[in-house]
């Protein structure tokens, strides 16, 4: 099972910001939770949004691992 | 050092500390965020930040500006959680043989710290909470530092 984190406006939209979710690449993971939330799905896919697996971050599709956290980070600002 | 923290924090008491026995060092500059209310209203803020993630982030920012300012010694402390107005919500210090050194790395990390830094900042104001993202002035800011790579 993947542990997916949403953060920022991301986990608001969801109404969750962590979760487990069995699925074997990136790619799949992202077409469970649109189908699950469509409009999740959108906001995933967004602009801007990136993607970090065991805190690193990807671009394009990567297959996850039972204990792989997923997060979602949408635009960051600090300061 | 990089440190994120849920409480106030005084930023004098800050300095104290990095400044401390240093007799290597010739400028230590500072800057301190502070949460602003806009027009008089009571604006709260709330930071997010992804524990471990983040400050690995901030230390590789860290660590390129000590490379590429010749620092001896940088401190960035973060608040994270509730921030009422008026108190501080980031201080930077840098150590270096010479001001320019001191000055510009702490213009560098604030930029990367307003516009790249793993943190998600929410404004809960009189009229609901809203997601504050970059400004376009934040991305210019942080790309001046590109620009004065490539000369």
């Amino acid at each position: 099972m993947a542990r997916v984190l949403l953060f920022g406006r991301l986990s608001d939209l969801a109404g969750w910001r962590d979760r487990e979710i069995e699925s074997p690449f990136l790619s799949a993971l992202r077409a469970r939770l649109a189908a699950d939330d469509p409009d999740l799905g959108e906001a995933l896919a967004g602009p801007g949004v990136q993607v970090a697996l065991d805190q690193v971050i990807v671009r394009g599709d990567a297959p996850l691992n039972a204990r792989t956290e997923v997060a979602f980070l949408p635009p960051m600002s600090g300061g | 050092m990089i440190r994120l923290t849920f409480d106030p924090f005084d930023p004098g008491a800050l300095l104290s500390e990095f400044s401390r026995g240093r007799t290597e060092v010739g400028a230590v500059a500072t800057f301190t965020g502070i949460a602003r209310a806009e027009t008089g209203s009571t604006t709260t803020l709330e930071l997010e930040a992804y524990p471990g993630f983040t400050e690995a982030q901030i230390g590789q920012i860290a660590g390129q500006a000590k490379v590429r300012f010749g620092l001896d010694d940088v401190l960035i402390l973060h608040r994270v959680g509730r921030i009422a107005p008026g108190e501080p919500i980031v201080f930077v210090a840098t150590a270096a043989r010479h001001r320019r050194e001191a000055f510009e790395a702490c213009d560098f990390l604030m930029d990367y710290l307003k516009s790249k830094a793993p943190f998600w900042k929410k404004e809960h104001g009189p009229d609901g909470a809203r997601w504050v993202e970059p400004r376009a002035q934040d991305h210019a800011d942080i790309q001046r530092w590109d620009k004065e790579t490539s000369k």
